[in-house]
């Protein structure tokens, strides 16, 4: 029980520490860039397949249902709500969580083992400034780009199956799609895909930071950082749903 | 006492260094790891241009202690003062100004793996030095690579190098800042007897070309005999012997002599 208070306070003091360092100047502009290339560059192929797939199945899975009741031509709009307010947020957090945020993990914490964070201290910089805060920042700005950008990919996917089996246009199946899109389940979309960044960035920083116990410690900080921000954004997920449902639908 | 000869040579004290001019001073220095107490009041002065060996077996706490002088560990008590500044009471702004006066060998070399040795040399100076221009730091650090004697490496990735080779690369890394203080954390740690000669030599090199002063941490007895114009004994957080290598081992400490014995070496 201790060691778990302890935990939660050791979380506390790097969030304080996160947000005081983001926006006292010297900034790190150009680690910054490097990271949002990493993070969001690096990260565009698996988006774009996963997106295309996504989009594409699901409405396979839902044109079946839909058909019982002779309401196909209902798809567009059900696949729009469907990826933009749940299957393009949560898709692209889960597969950064995986890509991105074992890389930082591991990263950070073999930087850590190997004593690489303390010779970047004793080169008059700030490790914490140049290795985390620019992660954090690349991950919360860059997710909801990737989000939007799957959304986009994922209708793609679902027009891809729509068109094959109804011949509707390009024009009309986005019209159609985007009648049941409103400006909050867009405003949505970005903030919780900020969250989840935000999330992702985080645990990664946070494992591979505090990494102990030279290798072994790396592949956990990698492991942790992964399940702890999985986790995370299942339960931000559901939260953030509660919340949007009870006071902006 | 001893066993076996490594064809060592004993350095003999450099004419340069000003006992007048202490650039590192501890004074009662304790630091304890919840109830294992490291140091227990340590008292340390370097002198300019002065190289200073810290003898002690593994765990003794001699990493512990150039950690605290490069103000990367507190100290539980006492006090160090580097180049006459108190590291305690310095704030972010001048730990850092005071630390591009520091240059820090690790045990590891800790070059950063991402880069390649260009970009490893170049990242103190760069975040150092921001109005350099590019020939300028393309000179500083043909310069040290050439002082560490490997400057073909220049294009190649940390993980290309041997442990010899990272170890130089490593204290490139530190001289592109021409700093005052160097120190050394187990500089031939892992090395074959030969490289460890090398990376002796080059601290010597590095002493005479730099004029630096150094703390250099060893369990090693041919590097503290070659690189040490003082030697220091450290056992159970207290400093137990010091002076010249054959004053540190003219003795009948059981601590000093069982070390001694374990490293396979003559005093002569």
């Amino acid at each position: 029980m201790k060691a778990f208070f302890l935990l939660i306070y050791e979380i506390y003091q790097f969030m304080v520490r996160f947000f005081k360092e983001a926006f006292i100047p010297p900034y790190e502009y150009k680690e910054v860039l490097n990271q949002f290339f990493e993070v969001g560059i690096r990260s565009l192929a698996i988006i774009s397949l996963t997106g295309f797939i996504t989009g594409l199945v699901f409405t396979k899975q839902s044109r079946s249902s839909l058909a019982e009741f002779g309401a196909t031509s209902w798809l567009p709009s059900l696949m729009a709500i469907a990826i933009v307010r749940a299957l393009a947020p949560l898709v692209t957090a889960l597969i950064i969580a995986g890509k991105v945020g074992s890389n930082i993990g591991a990263e950070l914490g073999s930087m850590k083992v190997t004593e690489q964070i303390e010779a970047m201290e004793v080169s008059s910089t700030n490790p914490f400034k140049f290795l985390v805060v620019s992660r954090i920042l690349a991950t919360t700005c860059i997710v909801p780009v990737l989000a939007t950008y799957m959304a986009l990919i994922g209708m793609l996917g679902a027009f891809v199956n729509v068109y094959n089996n109804e011949q509707t246009s390009f024009t009309s199946f986005f019209q159609q799609a985007f009648v049941r899109i409103t400006f909050v389940d867009i405003a949505v979309l970005i903030v919780k895909s900020a969250v989840y960044g935000f999330t992702i960035g985080f645990a990664g920083c946070f494992n591979g930071y505090n990494a102990d116990h030279g290798t072994v410690g790396v592949g956990r900080a990698a492991n942790k950082a992964v399940v702890v921000s999985m986790f995370l954004i299942f339960v931000e997920e559901m939260l953030i749903v509660t919340l949007v449902n009870n006071y902006l639908r | 006492m001893a066993a076996a000869t490594q064809g060592n040579t004993n350095k003999q004290p450099h004419p340069g260094i000003d006992r007048n001019n202490a650039v590192i001073a501890l004074r009662g220095v304790r630091k304890a790891f919840g109830p294992m107490e490291v140091l227990k009041g340590v008292d340390l002065d370097v002198y300019k241009s002065e190289n200073v060996v810290v003898l002690g077996r593994s765990g003794s706490g001699k990493s512990v202690l150039i950690k605290i002088i490069a103000g990367l560990l507190r100290p539980d008590e006492g006090t160090v003062k580097v180049l006459g500044s108190e590291i305690d009471s310095l704030g972010t702004r001048a730990l850092q100004d005071l630390r591009s006066k520091i240059g820090f060998s690790f045990q590891n070399s800790a070059l950063y793996d991402g880069m390649n040795i260009r970009a490893n040399l170049e990242f103190p100076l760069v975040r150092n030095k921001r109005s350099l221009t590019r020939k300028e730091i393309d000179d500083a650090v043909a310069q040290v690579l050439d002082d560490v004697g490997l400057s073909q490496t220049i294009n190649q990735m940390p993980s290309e190098l041997s442990g010899g080779q990272k170890k130089r690369i490593g204290i490139a890394r530190t001289l592109i800042l021409h700093p005052e203080i160097m120190l050394y954390d187990e500089p031939t740690a892992g090395l074959d007897p030969v490289t460890s000669e090398e990376i002796n030599d080059l601290i010597n090199e590095v002493q005479e070309s730099y004029k630096t002063s150094a703390v250099i941490i060893t369990h090693d007895l041919t590097c503290a005999k070659s690189t040490g114009d003082r030697v220091i004994m450290l056992a159970e957080g207290n400093f137990i012997r010091q002076g010249s290598f054959e004053e540190v081992f003219d003795s009948d400490d059981p601590r000093v002599q069982h070390f001694y014995n374990y490293n396979f070496i003559t005093k002569t």
